[in-house]
Protein backbone atom coordinates (compact mmCIF):
# COMPACT_ATOMS: atom_id res chain seq x y z
CA UNK A 1 0.00 0.00 0.00
CA UNK A 2 1.67 3.55 -1.00
CA UNK A 3 1.56 7.08 0.69
CA UNK A 4 -0.71 8.01 -2.20
CA UNK A 5 -3.24 5.50 -2.07
CA UNK A 6 -3.43 6.18 1.54
CA UNK A 7 -3.99 9.85 0.88
CA UNK A 8 -6.47 9.12 -2.12
CA UNK A 9 -8.71 6.83 0.32
CA UNK A 10 -11.06 8.96 2.97
CA UNK A 11 -11.63 7.91 6.67
CA UNK A 12 -13.83 8.46 9.19
CA UNK A 13 -14.77 8.91 12.89
CA UNK A 14 -16.50 4.66 12.38
CA UNK A 15 -12.35 4.22 11.26
CA UNK A 16 -10.51 5.19 14.15
CA UNK A 17 -10.79 1.66 16.38
CA UNK A 18 -9.56 -0.32 13.39
CA UNK A 19 -6.76 2.46 13.22
CA UNK A 20 -5.65 2.17 16.25
CA UNK A 21 -5.99 -1.37 16.41
CA UNK A 22 -3.12 -1.60 13.93
CA UNK A 23 -1.44 -0.22 16.94
CA UNK A 24 -2.26 -2.26 19.50
CA UNK A 25 -2.90 -5.56 17.97
CA UNK A 26 -6.61 -5.34 19.20
CA UNK A 27 -9.32 -5.93 16.99
CA UNK A 28 -11.87 -4.55 19.19
CA UNK A 29 -10.66 -1.39 20.18
CA UNK A 30 -13.38 0.30 21.07
CA UNK A 31 -13.21 4.28 21.49
CA UNK A 32 -14.13 3.99 25.58
CA UNK A 33 -10.26 2.52 25.46
CA UNK A 34 -8.94 5.81 25.06
CA UNK A 35 -10.24 9.22 26.72
CA UNK A 36 -8.71 11.78 24.07
CA UNK A 37 -10.46 10.04 21.29
CA UNK A 38 -13.38 11.96 20.70
CA UNK A 39 -11.99 15.63 21.48
CA UNK A 40 -8.92 14.83 18.51
CA UNK A 41 -11.43 14.14 16.25
CA UNK A 42 -13.93 16.91 16.73
CA UNK A 43 -10.84 18.64 16.69
CA UNK A 44 -9.47 17.83 14.16
CA UNK A 45 -12.12 16.78 11.45
CA UNK A 46 -14.28 20.22 12.04
CA UNK A 47 -12.34 22.64 13.92
CA UNK A 48 -8.62 23.01 13.12
CA UNK A 49 -7.25 24.56 10.28
CA UNK A 50 -4.73 22.27 10.16
CA UNK A 51 -4.00 19.75 6.83
CA UNK A 52 -1.04 17.42 5.22
CA UNK A 53 -0.90 20.14 2.65
CA UNK A 54 -0.22 23.04 5.82
CA UNK A 55 2.22 21.83 7.57
CA UNK A 56 4.92 24.69 7.38
CA UNK A 57 1.76 27.53 6.71
CA UNK A 58 2.74 30.35 9.30
CA UNK A 59 -0.99 30.59 9.28
CA UNK A 60 -2.53 27.41 10.43
CA UNK A 61 -3.83 26.97 13.61
CA UNK A 62 -1.37 25.06 16.11
CA UNK A 63 -3.05 21.82 18.08
CA UNK A 64 -0.15 20.70 20.78
CA UNK A 65 -0.95 17.36 22.41
CA UNK A 66 0.65 17.86 25.91
CA UNK A 67 -0.53 15.01 27.36
CA UNK A 68 1.79 12.33 25.09
CA UNK A 69 1.12 9.51 27.27
CA UNK A 70 -1.19 6.99 25.33
CA UNK A 71 -0.99 8.70 21.28
CA UNK A 72 -2.95 6.01 19.91
CA UNK A 73 -5.98 8.09 19.16
CA UNK A 74 -3.98 11.21 18.29
CA UNK A 75 -1.72 9.14 15.42
CA UNK A 76 -5.17 7.73 14.20
CA UNK A 77 -6.53 10.66 13.36
CA UNK A 78 -3.33 11.87 12.15
CA UNK A 79 -3.43 8.70 9.55
CA UNK A 80 -6.87 9.43 8.96
CA UNK A 81 -6.27 12.96 8.24
CA UNK A 82 -3.67 12.05 5.89
CA UNK A 83 -0.62 13.54 8.04
CA UNK A 84 1.16 10.29 7.93
CA UNK A 85 0.77 6.92 6.77
CA UNK A 86 -1.51 4.42 7.86
CA UNK A 87 0.94 1.81 7.42
CA UNK A 88 3.28 3.06 9.63
CA UNK A 89 0.54 2.57 12.48
CA UNK A 90 1.44 -1.01 13.04
CA UNK A 91 5.49 -0.42 13.79
CA UNK A 92 4.02 1.49 16.98
CA UNK A 93 6.66 1.66 19.18
CA UNK A 94 9.20 -0.68 17.71
CA UNK A 95 13.05 1.21 17.23
CA UNK A 96 12.47 1.77 13.49
CA UNK A 97 9.15 3.65 13.70
CA UNK A 98 8.71 7.29 14.08
CA UNK A 99 5.60 6.46 16.27
CA UNK A 100 6.77 6.45 19.77
CA UNK A 101 4.84 6.02 22.97
CA UNK A 102 5.21 9.34 23.73
CA UNK A 103 4.98 11.21 20.06
CA UNK A 104 8.52 13.22 18.66
CA UNK A 105 7.48 16.72 16.95
CA UNK A 106 11.33 15.84 14.70
CA UNK A 107 10.03 12.24 14.03
CA UNK A 108 5.91 13.16 13.46
CA UNK A 109 4.59 14.55 10.87
CA UNK A 110 1.63 17.12 11.89
CA UNK A 111 2.99 16.88 15.26
CA UNK A 112 3.16 20.72 16.61
CA UNK A 113 5.33 19.30 19.91
CA UNK A 114 7.06 16.67 21.46
CA UNK A 115 5.70 15.41 24.49
CA UNK A 116 5.56 12.78 27.18
CA UNK A 117 7.04 14.52 30.33
CA UNK A 118 3.55 16.24 31.47
CA UNK A 119 2.84 20.03 31.94
CA UNK A 120 5.36 21.05 28.96
CA UNK A 121 2.35 21.65 26.51
CA UNK A 122 0.61 24.46 28.33
CA UNK A 123 3.55 26.80 28.51
CA UNK A 124 4.72 26.38 24.79
CA UNK A 125 1.16 26.77 23.41
CA UNK A 126 1.58 30.29 25.58
CA UNK A 127 4.39 31.15 23.77
CA UNK A 128 3.22 30.20 20.33
CA UNK A 129 0.11 32.31 21.10
CA UNK A 130 2.99 35.49 21.83
CA UNK A 131 4.87 34.02 19.40
CA UNK A 132 2.14 34.64 17.02
CA UNK A 133 0.77 37.95 17.94
CA UNK A 134 4.48 39.28 17.80
CA UNK A 135 4.29 38.65 14.03
CA UNK A 136 0.67 40.01 13.24
CA UNK A 137 -0.15 36.46 12.85
CA UNK A 138 -3.58 37.24 13.97
CA UNK A 139 -5.44 33.96 12.44
CA UNK A 140 -3.97 31.24 13.33
CA UNK A 141 -5.44 29.95 17.11
CA UNK A 142 -3.49 27.91 19.39
CA UNK A 143 -4.93 24.56 21.20
CA UNK A 144 -2.99 22.30 23.50
CA UNK A 145 -4.84 19.36 25.05
CA UNK A 146 -4.23 18.32 28.72
CA UNK A 147 -5.57 15.67 31.23
CA UNK A 148 -6.77 16.21 34.70
CA UNK A 149 -4.32 14.67 36.26
CA UNK A 150 -1.42 16.50 34.35
CA UNK A 151 -2.91 19.81 35.93
CA UNK A 152 -1.30 18.65 38.87
CA UNK A 153 2.32 20.01 37.56
CA UNK A 154 2.82 23.57 38.57
CA UNK A 155 4.16 24.16 35.15
CA UNK A 156 0.00 24.29 34.02
CA UNK A 157 -0.10 26.72 36.70
CA UNK A 158 2.51 29.20 35.78
CA UNK A 159 0.68 29.15 32.11
CA UNK A 160 -2.83 29.60 33.78
CA UNK A 161 -2.06 32.27 35.53
CA UNK A 162 -0.03 34.11 33.17
CA UNK A 163 -2.20 33.46 30.09
CA UNK A 164 -5.63 35.12 31.73
CA UNK A 165 -4.39 38.47 32.62
CA UNK A 166 -2.28 38.70 29.77
CA UNK A 167 -5.48 38.41 27.47
CA UNK A 168 -4.48 35.88 25.24
CA UNK A 169 -7.88 35.14 23.29
CA UNK A 170 -6.08 32.79 20.47
CA UNK A 171 -4.88 30.51 23.54
CA UNK A 172 -7.31 27.49 23.62
CA UNK A 173 -7.44 24.44 26.17
CA UNK A 174 -8.79 20.94 26.34
CA UNK A 175 -8.66 19.16 29.86
CA UNK A 176 -10.26 15.58 29.22
CA UNK A 177 -11.15 14.65 32.63
CA UNK A 178 -11.24 10.87 33.33
CA UNK A 179 -10.97 11.61 37.18
CA UNK A 180 -7.29 10.17 37.54
CA UNK A 181 -6.18 12.54 39.67
CA UNK A 182 -5.42 11.43 42.84
CA UNK A 183 -6.13 14.46 44.48
CA UNK A 184 -8.96 16.36 43.37
CA UNK A 185 -12.24 18.73 44.16
CA UNK A 186 -15.31 18.92 42.17
CA UNK A 187 -15.52 21.47 39.99
CA UNK A 188 -11.78 22.60 41.01
CA UNK A 189 -10.55 22.51 37.27
CA UNK A 190 -12.80 24.80 36.00
CA UNK A 191 -12.77 27.18 39.14
CA UNK A 192 -8.91 27.44 38.91
CA UNK A 193 -9.22 28.97 35.14
CA UNK A 194 -12.26 30.98 35.59
CA UNK A 195 -9.79 32.47 38.91
CA UNK A 196 -7.61 33.47 36.47
CA UNK A 197 -10.02 35.32 33.73
CA UNK A 198 -10.02 32.19 31.32
CA UNK A 199 -13.35 31.58 29.68
CA UNK A 200 -14.57 28.16 30.47
CA UNK A 201 -17.21 25.28 29.49
CA UNK A 202 -17.72 22.08 31.14
CA UNK A 203 -18.91 19.25 28.22
CA UNK A 204 -19.85 15.99 27.47
CA UNK A 205 -16.06 14.25 26.35
CA UNK A 206 -18.18 11.91 24.24
CA UNK A 207 -20.52 14.12 22.99
CA UNK A 208 -19.30 15.56 19.22
CA UNK A 209 -22.17 18.40 19.17
CA UNK A 210 -21.26 19.31 22.35
CA UNK A 211 -17.81 19.40 21.88
CA UNK A 212 -17.99 21.42 18.76
CA UNK A 213 -20.18 23.86 20.16
CA UNK A 214 -18.05 24.40 23.29
CA UNK A 215 -14.97 24.22 21.16
CA UNK A 216 -16.49 27.52 19.32
CA UNK A 217 -17.98 29.44 21.98
CA UNK A 218 -16.64 32.72 21.30
CA UNK A 219 -14.56 34.31 23.92
CA UNK A 220 -13.34 37.73 23.65
CA UNK A 221 -10.42 38.77 25.17
CA UNK A 222 -10.01 36.06 27.06
CA UNK A 223 -8.25 32.56 26.71
CA UNK A 224 -10.45 29.60 26.66
CA UNK A 225 -10.32 26.51 28.08
CA UNK A 226 -13.22 23.21 27.57
CA UNK A 227 -13.30 20.83 30.34
CA UNK A 228 -14.38 17.56 28.42
CA UNK A 229 -15.66 15.26 30.88
CA UNK A 230 -15.51 11.09 30.22
CA UNK A 231 -15.81 8.25 31.86
CA UNK A 232 -13.47 7.60 35.12
CA UNK A 233 -10.33 5.91 34.04
CA UNK A 234 -10.93 2.92 37.22
CA UNK A 235 -14.29 3.07 36.73
CA UNK B 1 32.88 50.80 34.95
CA UNK B 2 30.19 49.52 34.14
CA UNK B 3 29.03 45.62 34.54
CA UNK B 4 28.22 43.09 31.89
CA UNK B 5 24.39 43.47 32.95
CA UNK B 6 24.64 47.15 32.10
CA UNK B 7 24.89 46.50 28.48
CA UNK B 8 22.60 43.75 28.14
CA UNK B 9 19.50 45.65 27.65
CA UNK B 10 20.83 48.63 25.55
CA UNK B 11 22.34 45.77 23.33
CA UNK B 12 19.30 43.92 23.17
CA UNK B 13 17.15 46.96 22.64
CA UNK B 14 18.97 47.44 19.39
CA UNK B 15 18.47 44.04 18.52
CA UNK B 16 14.92 44.62 18.52
CA UNK B 17 14.38 47.34 16.77
CA UNK B 18 16.77 46.14 14.25
CA UNK B 19 15.74 42.65 13.82
CA UNK B 20 12.05 41.40 14.11
CA UNK B 21 12.38 38.41 14.35
CA UNK B 22 14.28 39.10 17.84
CA UNK B 23 12.05 38.70 21.35
CA UNK B 24 12.82 39.09 25.16
CA UNK B 25 11.32 37.31 27.70
CA UNK B 26 11.98 37.64 31.32
CA UNK B 27 10.88 36.78 34.67
CA UNK B 28 10.39 39.96 36.49
CA UNK B 29 14.35 40.00 37.02
CA UNK B 30 16.31 42.74 34.70
CA UNK B 31 12.70 44.26 33.50
CA UNK B 32 13.95 47.65 34.54
CA UNK B 33 16.51 47.95 31.91
CA UNK B 34 13.58 46.90 28.69
CA UNK B 35 11.23 49.57 29.95
CA UNK B 36 11.34 51.51 26.77
CA UNK B 37 11.91 48.35 24.34
CA UNK B 38 8.61 47.78 25.94
CA UNK B 39 7.50 50.75 24.99
CA UNK B 40 8.75 50.18 21.64
CA UNK B 41 7.72 46.29 21.03
CA UNK B 42 4.89 45.53 23.20
CA UNK B 43 4.78 42.46 21.64
CA UNK B 44 8.34 41.38 21.52
CA UNK B 45 9.12 42.35 25.10
CA UNK B 46 7.01 39.73 27.27
CA UNK B 47 7.75 39.68 31.17
CA UNK B 48 5.84 36.18 32.29
CA UNK B 49 6.42 37.11 35.93
CA UNK B 50 7.94 35.20 38.64
CA UNK B 51 7.40 32.05 36.71
CA UNK B 52 10.89 30.20 35.39
CA UNK B 53 9.36 27.09 34.13
CA UNK B 54 6.82 29.13 31.67
CA UNK B 55 9.46 31.49 30.90
CA UNK B 56 12.00 28.70 29.14
CA UNK B 57 8.39 26.89 28.28
CA UNK B 58 7.04 30.41 26.39
CA UNK B 59 10.67 31.21 24.67
CA UNK B 60 10.25 27.33 23.01
CA UNK B 61 6.82 28.39 21.82
CA UNK B 62 8.02 31.84 20.24
CA UNK B 63 10.85 30.02 18.60
CA UNK B 64 8.24 27.49 17.22
CA UNK B 65 6.90 30.39 15.62
CA UNK B 66 10.20 31.50 14.38
CA UNK B 67 10.94 34.06 16.87
CA UNK B 68 14.35 34.30 17.98
CA UNK B 69 14.03 34.86 21.51
CA UNK B 70 16.70 36.05 24.22
CA UNK B 71 15.72 34.94 27.68
CA UNK B 72 17.56 36.99 31.06
CA UNK B 73 17.25 36.21 34.38
CA UNK B 74 19.33 34.74 37.30
CA UNK B 75 21.90 31.79 36.21
CA UNK B 76 20.11 29.89 39.35
CA UNK B 77 16.74 30.27 37.95
CA UNK B 78 17.54 30.21 34.05
CA UNK B 79 19.24 26.69 33.99
CA UNK B 80 18.76 25.31 37.22
CA UNK B 81 15.42 25.58 38.23
CA UNK B 82 13.61 25.30 34.87
CA UNK B 83 16.08 22.80 34.14
CA UNK B 84 13.89 20.11 32.27
CA UNK B 85 12.46 22.86 30.37
CA UNK B 86 15.78 23.42 28.85
CA UNK B 87 16.67 20.22 27.68
CA UNK B 88 12.78 19.22 26.69
CA UNK B 89 11.24 22.92 25.65
CA UNK B 90 14.25 23.71 23.15
CA UNK B 91 16.67 20.73 22.84
CA UNK B 92 13.90 18.00 22.32
CA UNK B 93 11.89 20.26 20.35
CA UNK B 94 14.06 20.95 18.36
CA UNK B 95 14.20 24.71 19.21
CA UNK B 96 16.87 27.72 19.55
CA UNK B 97 17.21 30.40 22.30
CA UNK B 98 19.61 32.75 23.74
CA UNK B 99 19.97 32.35 27.38
CA UNK B 100 21.51 35.53 29.12
CA UNK B 101 22.22 34.92 32.60
CA UNK B 102 23.67 37.27 35.59
CA UNK B 103 24.61 36.41 39.00
CA UNK B 104 27.12 34.16 37.61
CA UNK B 105 28.58 31.67 40.46
CA UNK B 106 28.73 34.02 43.53
CA UNK B 107 28.31 37.66 42.06
CA UNK B 108 26.05 38.66 45.15
CA UNK B 109 27.75 36.81 47.78
CA UNK B 110 25.57 38.41 50.37
CA UNK B 111 22.58 37.39 48.65
CA UNK B 112 23.92 33.57 49.91
CA UNK B 113 24.18 30.05 47.93
CA UNK B 114 20.18 30.64 46.81
CA UNK B 115 21.45 32.60 44.15
CA UNK B 116 24.71 31.17 43.29
CA UNK B 117 25.19 29.19 40.74
CA UNK B 118 28.37 27.39 40.28
CA UNK B 119 27.21 24.41 38.12
CA UNK B 120 25.23 26.20 35.26
CA UNK B 121 28.10 25.13 32.79
CA UNK B 122 28.41 21.80 33.84
CA UNK B 123 24.70 20.88 34.18
CA UNK B 124 24.41 22.40 30.22
CA UNK B 125 27.17 20.03 29.58
CA UNK B 126 24.79 17.26 29.87
CA UNK B 127 22.90 18.43 27.11
CA UNK B 128 23.91 18.18 23.62
CA UNK B 129 24.11 21.32 21.51
CA UNK B 130 24.44 24.46 23.36
CA UNK B 131 26.97 27.11 22.54
CA UNK B 132 28.37 28.87 25.74
CA UNK B 133 29.82 32.06 26.06
CA UNK B 134 31.70 33.47 29.27
CA UNK B 135 32.65 36.96 28.74
CA UNK B 136 35.49 38.51 30.39
CA UNK B 137 34.57 42.16 30.04
CA UNK B 138 31.24 44.30 29.60
CA UNK B 139 33.09 44.91 25.56
CA UNK B 140 33.45 41.42 25.25
CA UNK B 141 29.53 40.54 26.55
CA UNK B 142 28.32 42.92 24.47
CA UNK B 143 29.97 41.27 21.36
CA UNK B 144 29.15 37.79 22.35
CA UNK B 145 25.46 38.89 22.81
CA UNK B 146 25.79 40.16 19.25
CA UNK B 147 26.77 36.98 18.25
CA UNK B 148 24.52 34.97 20.14
CA UNK B 149 21.61 36.54 18.73
CA UNK B 150 22.73 36.25 15.15
CA UNK B 151 23.71 32.58 15.06
CA UNK B 152 20.60 31.17 13.58
CA UNK B 153 17.94 29.04 16.09
CA UNK B 154 21.08 27.88 17.95
CA UNK B 155 21.01 27.28 21.13
CA UNK B 156 23.14 29.58 23.51
CA UNK B 157 23.98 30.29 26.90
CA UNK B 158 25.65 34.32 27.75
CA UNK B 159 26.74 34.07 31.23
CA UNK B 160 26.79 37.53 32.37
CA UNK B 161 29.03 38.94 35.54
CA UNK B 162 30.17 41.50 37.76
CA UNK B 163 33.71 39.88 37.64
CA UNK B 164 35.12 41.49 35.36
CA UNK B 165 38.91 41.90 33.58
CA UNK B 166 40.31 45.49 33.15
CA UNK B 167 40.65 45.54 29.32
CA UNK B 168 38.29 43.87 27.11
CA UNK B 169 39.75 41.61 24.18
CA UNK B 170 38.82 41.17 20.71
CA UNK B 171 36.63 38.12 20.83
CA UNK B 172 35.30 36.27 17.94
CA UNK B 173 32.87 33.73 19.47
CA UNK B 174 34.99 30.17 18.43
CA UNK B 175 38.34 30.38 19.36
CA UNK B 176 40.71 30.97 22.31
CA UNK B 177 43.07 33.91 21.90
CA UNK B 178 46.64 33.40 22.84
CA UNK B 179 47.62 35.72 25.75
CA UNK B 180 51.33 34.47 26.52
CA UNK B 181 53.28 32.48 24.98
CA UNK B 182 55.45 30.01 27.07
CA UNK B 183 57.37 26.63 26.62
CA UNK B 184 56.42 24.54 30.28
CA UNK B 185 52.89 24.47 30.46
CA UNK B 186 49.15 25.90 28.92
CA UNK B 187 46.52 27.72 30.95
CA UNK B 188 43.64 28.57 29.90
CA UNK B 189 42.15 31.31 31.68
CA UNK B 190 38.33 31.26 30.86
CA UNK B 191 36.44 34.84 31.25
CA UNK B 192 36.81 36.83 34.10
CA UNK B 193 39.38 34.78 35.84
CA UNK B 194 42.13 36.27 33.23
CA UNK B 195 43.44 38.91 34.82
CA UNK B 196 44.52 36.80 38.46
CA UNK B 197 45.28 34.26 35.73
CA UNK B 198 47.97 36.39 33.87
CA UNK B 199 49.18 38.40 37.35
CA UNK B 200 49.51 34.47 38.86
CA UNK B 201 51.86 32.98 36.16
CA UNK B 202 53.79 36.14 35.79
CA UNK B 203 57.49 35.17 35.53
CA UNK B 204 56.69 31.64 34.62
CA UNK B 205 57.37 29.87 30.87
CA UNK B 206 53.74 29.17 30.27
CA UNK B 207 51.63 29.62 27.62
CA UNK B 208 48.39 31.58 28.38
CA UNK B 209 45.06 30.57 26.74
CA UNK B 210 41.93 32.93 27.01
CA UNK B 211 38.57 31.70 26.57
CA UNK B 212 35.53 33.05 26.55
CA UNK B 213 33.49 30.49 24.62
CA UNK B 214 34.08 27.54 26.34
CA UNK B 215 31.15 24.85 24.57
CA UNK B 216 32.06 23.82 21.92
CA UNK B 217 35.71 23.78 23.37
CA UNK B 218 38.61 24.79 21.33
CA UNK B 219 39.73 21.56 21.11
CA UNK B 220 42.41 22.63 18.37
CA UNK B 221 43.34 25.83 19.51
CA UNK B 222 44.83 23.97 22.98
CA UNK B 223 45.92 21.11 20.79
CA UNK B 224 47.86 23.80 19.14
CA UNK B 225 49.22 25.32 21.98
CA UNK B 226 50.54 21.94 23.47
CA UNK B 227 52.66 21.95 20.62
CA UNK B 228 55.47 24.01 22.13
CA UNK B 229 54.33 24.34 25.32
CA UNK B 230 54.19 21.32 26.08
CA UNK B 231 50.99 18.67 27.76
CA UNK B 232 51.05 20.09 30.84
CA UNK B 233 47.46 22.01 30.77
CA UNK B 234 45.78 23.85 33.71
CA UNK B 235 42.17 24.84 33.01
CA UNK B 236 40.85 28.15 35.56
CA UNK B 237 37.23 28.39 34.97
CA UNK B 238 34.93 30.68 36.75
CA UNK B 239 32.45 28.22 37.84
CA UNK B 240 32.49 24.76 38.90
CA UNK B 241 36.00 23.45 39.31
CA UNK B 242 36.82 20.87 36.49
CA UNK B 243 34.11 21.79 34.50
CA UNK B 244 36.02 21.70 31.31
CA UNK B 245 38.55 18.74 32.19
CA UNK B 246 36.98 16.03 29.96
CA UNK B 247 36.86 18.29 27.25
CA UNK B 248 40.68 18.72 27.77
CA UNK B 249 41.36 15.45 28.09
CA UNK B 250 39.40 14.30 24.96
CA UNK B 251 41.61 17.81 23.04
CA UNK B 252 44.63 15.60 24.18
CA UNK B 253 43.20 11.64 24.15
CA UNK B 254 46.13 10.16 21.80
CA UNK B 255 49.29 11.97 23.97
CA UNK B 256 50.41 11.74 27.32
CA UNK B 257 48.99 14.65 29.41
CA UNK B 258 48.29 15.87 32.80
CA UNK B 259 45.51 18.27 33.14
CA UNK B 260 44.47 20.00 36.65
CA UNK B 261 40.68 21.53 36.79
CA UNK B 262 40.64 24.94 39.07
CA UNK B 263 37.24 26.85 39.40
CA UNK B 264 34.73 27.36 42.18
CA UNK B 265 34.51 24.19 44.76
CA UNK B 266 31.76 21.94 45.06
CA UNK B 267 31.12 22.54 48.62
CA UNK B 268 28.78 25.16 50.51
CA UNK B 269 30.55 28.01 52.23
CA UNK B 270 27.60 28.91 54.02
CA UNK B 271 29.45 32.09 53.85
CA UNK B 272 28.19 35.62 53.26
CA UNK B 273 30.18 38.75 52.69
CA UNK B 274 32.16 40.57 49.40
CA UNK B 275 32.81 38.63 45.95
CA UNK B 276 37.14 39.32 46.67
CA UNK B 277 36.74 37.13 49.50
CA UNK B 278 34.77 34.19 47.99
CA UNK B 279 37.23 34.24 45.10
CA UNK B 280 39.89 33.44 47.88
CA UNK B 281 37.76 30.97 49.74
CA UNK B 282 37.86 28.97 46.19
CA UNK B 283 41.37 29.49 45.36
CA UNK B 284 41.00 31.77 42.40
CA UNK B 285 42.76 34.72 43.80
CA UNK B 286 46.58 35.21 41.94
CA UNK B 287 48.17 33.86 44.93
CA UNK B 288 46.56 30.98 44.95
CA UNK B 289 46.62 30.41 41.58
CA UNK B 290 50.44 31.22 41.47
CA UNK B 291 51.13 28.35 44.04
CA UNK B 292 48.71 25.56 43.03
CA UNK B 293 49.88 26.56 38.95
CA UNK B 294 53.23 26.39 39.94
CA UNK B 295 52.94 23.25 42.10
CA UNK B 296 51.26 21.53 39.30
CA UNK B 297 53.69 22.22 36.77
CA UNK B 298 56.92 21.95 38.59
CA UNK B 299 55.39 18.01 39.50
CA UNK B 300 55.23 17.92 36.04
CA UNK B 301 58.00 17.26 32.97
CA UNK B 302 55.63 16.98 30.17
CA UNK B 303 57.50 17.64 27.27
CA UNK B 304 56.47 19.97 23.77
CA UNK B 305 54.67 17.54 21.29
CA UNK B 306 56.25 19.44 18.61
CA UNK B 307 52.78 19.55 16.55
Amino acid sequence: MTIIEEHARSYGYTDLPALMGLMTGDEKHGPAATSTLDVLWVLYDRVLRVGPERMDDPGRDRFLLSKGHGPMAYYAVLAAKGFLPVDWLTGFGSYDSPLGHHPDRLLVPGAEIGSGSLGHGLPIAVGTALGLRAQGLDEPRVWTLIGDAELDEGSNHEAIAFAGPAGLERLHTVVVDNSSASHARPGGIVARFEAAGWSALTVDGRDHEALYTAFTAPHPGRPHVVVARVEPKNA
Amino acid sequence: MDTMRDRFAPVVTRLLDEDPRVAVVLAEIGTDGFAEALRRHPDRVVNVGIREQLLIGAASGMALTGLRPVVHTFASFLVERPFEQVKLDLGHQGAGAVLVSAAASFDWPAGGYTHMAPGDVALLDTLDGWTVHVPGHPDEAEALLRHAVAAGDDKVYVRLSVQSNAQGLPVDGERFRTVREGRSGVVVAVGPVLDAVLHATEGLDVTVLYATTVRPFDAAGLRRATGTAGTDVVLVEPYLAGTSTAAANDALADVPHRVLGLGVGRAELRRYGRIEEHVTAHGLDARSLRERIGGFLAAGGAVPTGA
